[in-house]
């Protein structure tokens, strides 16, 4: 990506300084992504870790369960905290964002600075714990009264986590104030992309739903090192009211990846099906907005097991089943998309299909999950595992793929497809479903999550087979996405150098970032005239006239 | 398409549910782990067909629609705006229908669950990391959770140290243990035979190995068993 030009006859600062000192949005955009796919490969690699000693019975790999803990530590909080959420709102919301609503920057470029640099320490922060005899092992979720009596280092988890969610507050205000005014003249509400729209409706969840999480981890912190009582039931305590926090955060957090993810698809579909977005104002209003507004009141079906009084469990049943109009609605879009589109499929189109399939397979196998009855045996086990994985982080690891293969030109000026992208994309597809599918089957069973070993289930069979057999097909799901990965990541290197050299709009898109910019975008994004639209340029008309 | 789905899985769902009344075995009351299983298949069938409709819609419009030229523009009409809001209303509605109805079908299981019948026999359970810990009406506390047969049971359970879970993955259901909080499972256990508690909520080191085992077992032989556990 150091292809990046410079226009206007700016002299570029020399090496380094240039990314360091950045205030471009692309340039923070690019950082996002970097440190995004490298937290990405270190959470993977403990995923292979903890795939491999569930395999079999008994410790094989790892050197103590307190090792193992902390690797499950490390891949949830860093596979949330610190891929998928900078990825969709760091990486894609900085690029593509102000490019598609025709704004030469984001409002606070130097706020937008400051973000990514607390990012980083964040994730330094976050790495130190392998350097340090006493990592956290207290999952991502943190639960007291364990984060508080163990000798894990709990502070760890809880300074990354203020770190993060002080860089994502200071980038919802920067979006927010820069879509509402930067848009370019003549663009009203109902032209911004659907990507536009999913990311100012996951910045109001954060801005509203992160102060809540920054003040349960920080009476978490209290708790342990000062001697405060907030969670501890001897001295008036409660251990759930810490449960309660988390979840009224970390429920939306799952919009905050869902929805981005939504918008890149639907920006891809729209580009690749020469197609208008089906019914664009009920996915925006409905379908965006629905989930905004009903995302709140639905966290207690992550406490459905915790003793929480039977009306607000089976309440929250049926705000969490009402989800499914607003996901419904977006589902219907996405196909309705496709109806008597002109299709071309390329990697990125591959990518945006196969979370077509995701999106049908994580959300459906939600539907027990929402249903307390069921969710008495159900939660814990690796069917829980095995849905969110589904719809929370491969819809949205794919769908963010599928945009880094789609904005590939834009960036570098050349194509990431080819046969490797090909290969790469059928090696994770399938490892996906090879690693996951044996996990929903035992999961029903009971399989439990978290457990490097499960002695106990070992007298169990389905279909004739041991939890043992299915694990092992599971581990071996692992590794074929783990060369589709390594593929993949060589192929975005040598695309970035040497790939086929792409015109400006391959796709030909009607989107701002695709139809008014050079690939990649200068300082200032588009050259010396001010992008101004009319009121019937769309990016999604395509059969217009 | 939506709405006969929807009826078709409510027709089964009905057939399923009504089933309920009779399958009670032993003791003629709710068993909560058969009204799982009975729910559980109705839920499947209702995101299976919904799954298999989808895809293979998708997969039509997939290789239909595909360009013939890079050139090609697709031809769908914008809709109007009756169109759209019918387009958003009715889907939502049939969404809804069955979310309803899967509400209410969930709801019925769940009083199976919560319902603790009045001569159901009370058996204190403690979470220590890593074990857990049976006391029954006669103070007796034993390792090992023995349950007479036929003989409804509800365990009051908190814990003495972090939070762990009741998993009793046998009988369909589980529930968290916690320190300042007493939760509580009712068993019905109209089966003789030997499964396990493991622990579902993550307490440290050895909650991979956090288990005790549960019998069901005869009257007399519940009689016996207890005495020598209280003796002992």
């Amino acid at each position: 990506m150091s292809t990046h030009t410079t226009a206007a006859g700016h002299a570029p600062a020399s090496g380094w300084k240039e990314w360091v000192l950045t205030t471009d949005h692309k340039r923070i955009g690019v950082l996002y992504l970097i440190g995004s796919m490298a937290a990405f490969g270190v959470a993977g690699l403990m995923a292979l870790i903890i795939r491999l000693e569930q395999m079999e019975l008994g410790m094989q790999y790892v050197a103590s369960a307190t090792q193992y803990n902390s690797f499950l530590y490390f891949h949830g909080a860093a596979m949330v905290l610190a891929f998928l959420i900078p990825g969709l709102t760091g990486f894609a919301a900085n690029y593509f964002l102000p490019l598609m609503i025709g704004a030469r920057d984001v409002a606070f470029p130097r706020i937008n600075a400051f973000s990514i640099w607390l990012f980083y320490f964040a994730i330094v922060l976050a790495l130190l714990s392998f350097v340090i005899p006493d990592a956290p092992d207290i999952m991502w979720t943190g639960y007291p009264p364990y984060s508080v009596t163990t000798t894990g280092n709990t502070a760890f988890y809880v300074f990354t986590v203020h770190l993060l969610g002080f860089s994502s507050i200071l980038g919802a205000v920067n979006f927010l104030v820069t879509v509402i005014y930067m848009r370019a003249p003549g663009m009203g509400w109902n032209q911004l992309n659907i990507f536009v729209w999913t990311t100012i409706a996951a910045f109001v969840l954060q801005l509203i739903f992160i102060p809540v999480l920054a003040a349960a981890v920080t009476l978490l912190l209290f708790d342990k090192y000062m001697g405060t009582h907030f969670y501890d039931p001897s001295a008036g305590g409660d251990v759930l009211l810490y449960q309660n926090l988390f979840w009224f955060y970390s429920h939306p957090a799952v919009y905050v990846i869902f929805l981005p993810a939504v918008g890149i698809l639907m920006d891809i579909m729209a580009t690749m099906c020469k197609n208008r977005i089906f019914n664009y104002k009920a996915a925006v209003y409905a379908g965006i907005w629905g989930i905004v507004a009903i995302g709140g009141i639905v966290w207690i079906h992550h406490l459905y097991i915790t003793g929480m009084p039977d009306w607000i469990r089976l309440g929250h049943m049926v705000t969490t089943l009402l989800i499914s109009v607003p996901v419904g609605i977006l589902v219907l879009s996405f196909w309705g998309t496709l109806y008597k589109g002109a299709i071309t499929y390329n990697t990125a189109m591959m990518y945006a299909v196969s979370c077509l399939y995701l999106i049908l397979l994580g959300g459906l196998t939600g539907i027990p999950l929402a249903i307390p009855s069921m969710t008495v045996h159900l939660s814990e086990t690796s069917y829980v595992h095995a849905h969110f994985h589904f719809i929370m982080a491969l819809f949205s690891a794919f769908a963010l793929f599928a945009g880094i293969y789609y904005w590939f030109p834009k960036m570098t000026g050349r194509y990431a497809d080819g046969p490797i992208a090909t290969l790469s994309f059928w090696l994770n597809f399938i490892g996906v479903n090879v690693t996951f599918w044996p996990l929903f089957i035992i999961g029903k069973e009971g399989m439990p999550r978290r457990y490097w070993n499960y002695e106990m289930f070992s007298d169990m069979t389905v279909f004739g087979y041991t939890f043992q057999q299915f694990n092992t097909i599971a581990t071996y799901g692992s590794w074929i996405i783990a060369v589709g990965m390594l593929l993949q990541f060589m192929n975005f290197i040598k695309a970035a150098i040497s790939g086929p050299v792409a015109p400006l709009n391959p796709w030909g898109s009607k989107s701002l970032e695709w139809t008014h910019t050079a690939s990649p975008p200068g300082p200032g994004n588009f050259g010396d005239t001010d992008v101004v639209v009319d009121e019937n340029w769309s990016p999604y008309e395509y059969n217009r006239g | 398409m939506r709405k006969l789905l929807s009826a078709m899985s409510g027709l089964v769902g009905t057939v399923l549910l009504s089933s309920q009344a009779f399958a009670a075995e032993g003791n003629g009351l709710a068993v909560p782990n058969q009204s799982w299983e009975r729910l559980w298949h109705e839920v499947i069938m209702d995101i299976t067909v919904i799954g298999v409709i989808m895809a293979i819609l998708a997969v039509i419009m997939l290789i239909k629609y595909k360009a013939s030229s890079p050139d090609q523009l697709g031809t769908a009409k914008k809709l109007t705006t009756v169109q759209s809001i019918a387009w958003a209303l009715i889907p939502a509605s049939v969404f809804m229908a069955d979310d309803f109805f899967l509400a209410a079908n969930g709801w019925t299981v769940w009083n199976d669950y919560r319902r603790v019948p009045e001569n159901a026999m009370e058996i204190k359970v403690t979470g220590y990391q890593w074990y857990f810990e049976f006391t029954y009406e006669d103070g007796t506390t034993t390792s090992e959770l023995v349950l007479p047969h036929n003989q409804p049971v509800v365990l009051r359970m908190t814990s003495e140290d972090v939070i762990h879970s009741f998993g009793l993955p046998g009988f369909r259901v589980k529930e968290d243990v916690m320190p300042g909080r007493i939760t509580y499972i009712y068993l019905n256990p109209v089966e003789i035979r030997e499964t396990f508690v493991q622990c579902a909520e993550f307490c440290g080191n050895d909650h991979s190995v956090m288990t005790n085992a549960v019998r069901v077992v005869p009257q007399a032989e519940f009689d016996a068993w207890l005495a020598e556990a209280a003796n002992g």
